[in-house]
């Protein structure tokens, strides 16, 4: 039994709740899923002063009790007890922007009517003063009859004051309720009217600066100054991937190398030797190496949705998006799914209108994942040469970059596609707040990049090393009599299956290398490059001496037509289980998923076998 | 000034120049799907408050941006065409 109290966190969204969360929690975290739904419940633990401990839970933003999605359904039915699998909470912490308080002691006033203990922090007290708003807490505590505490929470001030209050409400139970004269306004438009009445007796004095954020987004959201900044943005961040991640990476290679030569001088040449050093090894390293990039990638993405430049960005793809049937809102799950198109599907549930939402589901995988970066990058390492193009532009980076640019193209055409056959019906609106332009907060990006290194490590340890093993296992057994002709690796499992699947890729030029990697990479995509890892590592015939680098085999045995083609198909192959089980989850049935699967691998087939045959028609 | 205008006849927000403070006078709900009009009454937009167009995403189409009290708010014109505004004094 679990004796520590439950507290949820609840507020509009843009509030701060996940800092306020993150300031209070740090980094005692756990994230997790309610059953039935895909919606992330985000739990963390809270030690009051006096030493108990409280279990805080942090409640998806939304800006009233009627839910229009999923995850706002699951804030409603956590608050009034009836999410399955939870119990009714103890006490409610309710977020509010300070300097929003018209709109958001709207949604305030509803929670304090469900009659359960609830403090109220008065968050981004400081962004307040700063445009000039001077508010009096004692006025809303004594107007709501419950406690008000000022905060910061990315400045973690007013935390201390927040718990005492809280360790005050959860001593004495219920709630003073609202002054019963008041009653409980049902409909929005009271709530509303009532919301700007009590934070106008709130307002002390409000002085009507221009805010410095007006300045930024008049370049921000300039119809042409915006679109040329969104675009420079995404290029460097693409750009940094590549040349910052160098130098850590480089690192982890090294030490993966003098591992594995610590175990070759620890342990005499053996089967197990063997499992260690081809297998784990070079397929768990050849994927660790990566990490670099991803967290990089993330950074970025975390930072921008910090920054409250998220939402410019989709307000300037609105019109774009609009063209192909889909809305602005699209693009945030869409640029997240650059990273990883599992949560990119899951975030695609803010989106209201089902076939919009279906249809972004759908496209999702295009957008290229960061499980993506290893195949290209060890691609691009290989065959394309590393020479400027233009000053500070790689062409290794043009390269990189074009492949991104054809994912989002045919994403589009996809959708425009999608959006007039299966997904058909009238365009979703687009229709979102804005938030204040805010520096992102170290700690809190911090937080997130600490939660996705866990996943992908805790990925390259598992599935990824579970599928290298199996491999390593097939490409050894049987082991070729000795003194035959033939390659071990055509002698194993692993090549007869490969030889036997080759015809089917052979015009799309794959050789047998590759129809042996794509199989355990339908797992993930890093896959491919640890299997191909694994397979030179036990083919390799210098491997006595040392071994080669994996890139000096690649470009041995693969041409640059084979090289281009492979490239194009990662583009479109749906190589991700992952992906696959969570469409399956978001869309209630294998209709969905198995659509989705069928439409993209004929999309990767006919786009690699036409790459491979321009190339060679080139003379490439 | 004329307070008994019929509403459409007045300005809409769509229309509004940039930066020209104006309150609204009122909201065509009929023309607006339910979620639409929903989302709409949550970010706050209801007669008597105060509005302004801050920024347009592009020239004829795209979104705009409302200053809606102390929130901005993204709005697609043909939303933004239902709600009509009367110009502050």
């Amino acid at each position: 039994m679990n004796a520590a109290p439950l507290v949820a966190l609840v507020g509009n969204p843009n509030a701060g709740k996940s800092a306020l969360f993150n300031a209070l929690t740090g980094a005692r975290q756990k994230v997790g899923n309610y059953p039935g739904v895909t919606v992330e419940r985000k739990s963390g633990r809270l030690v009051l002063d006096d030493g108990r401990p409280v279990e805080l839970v942090d409640l998806p933003g939304t800006y009233s009790l009627e839910p229009s999605s999923p995850d706002e359904r699951v804030t409603r039915d956590f608050v009034t007890g009836r999410q399955a699998g939870e119990r009714l909470p103890d006490a409610i912490v309710i977020v509010l922007d300070a300097s929003n308080l018209d709109n958001h002691l709207r949604f305030a006033l509803q929670l304090i009517a469900l009659g359960l203990p609830v403090v109220i922090a008065l968050n981004m007290f400081d962004l307040a003063e700063r445009d000039g708003l001077k508010l009096d807490p004692q006025v809303l505590t004594r107007e709501l009859g419950v406690p008000v505490v000022p905060t910061v929470a990315v400045r973690r001030r007013g935390l201390e004051d927040l718990k005492q209050q809280l360790s005050g409400i959860l001593e004495h139970g219920a709630a003073i309720p609202l002054r019963a004269s008041d009653g409980v306004p049902e409909d929005i438009v009271t709530l509303q009217r009532r919301a700007r009445q009590l934070a106008q007796r709130a307002t002390v004095s409000e002085a009507p600066t221009r805010r410095w954020g007006h300045a930024l987004d008049s370049i921000a959201l300039h119809p042409v100054f915006g679109v040329i900044l969104l675009f420079a943005i995404l290029f460097v961040m693409f750009q940094a991937v590549f040349t910052w991640a160098t130098v850590p990476a480089d690192a982890i290679d090294t030490g993966f190398l003098a591992l594995e030569q610590w175990i070759k001088g620890l342990m005499p040449d053996s089967i197990l030797r063997s499992l260690l050093t081809d297998g784990v090894i070079a397929g768990v390293g050849a994927v660790v190496v990566f990490l670099p990039q991803i967290l990089i990638l993330f950074a970025f993405i975390l930072v921008l949705e910090a920054s409250g430049y998220m939402v410019r960005a989709a307000f300037l793809m609105d019109r774009m998006m609009a063209s192909v049937g889909l809305s602005g809102r699209a693009f945030i799950p869409l640029l997240s799914s650059f990273a990883c198109a599992v949560p990119g599907i899951m975030s695609t549930r803010t989106i209201e209108d089902e076939k919009d939402r279906l249809t972004t589901i759908l496209i999702a995988p295009l957008m290229t994942c960061s499980a993506r970066l290893p195949v290209y990058t060890l691609v691009i390492g290989a065959f394309i040469p590393n020479r400027a193009v233009l000053p500070f532009v790689g062409l290794q980076g043009l390269v990189m970059f074009g492949l991104y640019v054809m994912g989002v193209v045919g994403a589009f055409f996809v959708a425009l596609v999608l959006r007039n056959t299966v997904t058909k019906g009238a365009s979703s609106g687009f229709m979102m707040e804005m938030p204040k332009y805010q520096l992102p907060n170290v700690r809190d990006v911090a937080l997130g990049l600490l939660g996705r290194t866990e996943i992908f490590l805790r990925r390259a340890g598992t599935i990824i090393a579970t599928t290298t093993i199996i491999l390593w296992a097939l490409l050894t057994f049987p082991q070729v009599p000795a003194g035959s002709k033939v390659s071990q690796v055509n002698y194993s499992i692993a090549g007869r299956i490969a030889n036997t699947i080759e015809p089917v890729f052979r015009p799309i030029g794959f050789n047998r290398d590759i129809a042996l990697a794509l199989i355990p990479a339908m797992a993930a995509r890093e896959i491919a490059v640890a299997a191909i890892g694994t397979v030179y590592a036990i083919d390799d015939p210098e491997s006595d001496q040392g071994g080669k680098k994996m890139v000096e085999n690649l470009r041995g045995r693969w041409s640059l037509p084979t090289a281009l083609a492979f490239l194009m198909w990662f583009v479109f192959a749906p190589q991700c289980i992952s992906t696959i089980a969570v469409t399956r989850r978001e869309t209630n049935g294998w209709k969905w998923p198995a659509f989705m699967v069928g439409y993209l691998f004929a999309l990767a087939y006919v786009s690699a076998g036409a790459t491979c045959w321009a190339a060679t028609a080139l003379g490439l | 000034m004329n307070v008994h205008a019929p509403v459409d006849t007045s300005l809409s927000l769509a229309a509004l120049p940039n930066g020209r403070q104006a309150t609204v006078a009122g909201i065509e709900w009929d023309r607006l799907s339910i979620p639409e009009g929903r989302r709409l009454r949550e970010l706050g937009f209801d007669e008597g408050v105060g509005v302004e167009v801050l920024h347009r995403a592009s020239i004829g189409k795209g979104p705009i941006a409302v200053r809606i009290g102390r929130m901005i708010v993204a709005l697609r014109r043909n939303v933004a065409a239902t709600i009509h505004v009367s110009l502050a004094a």
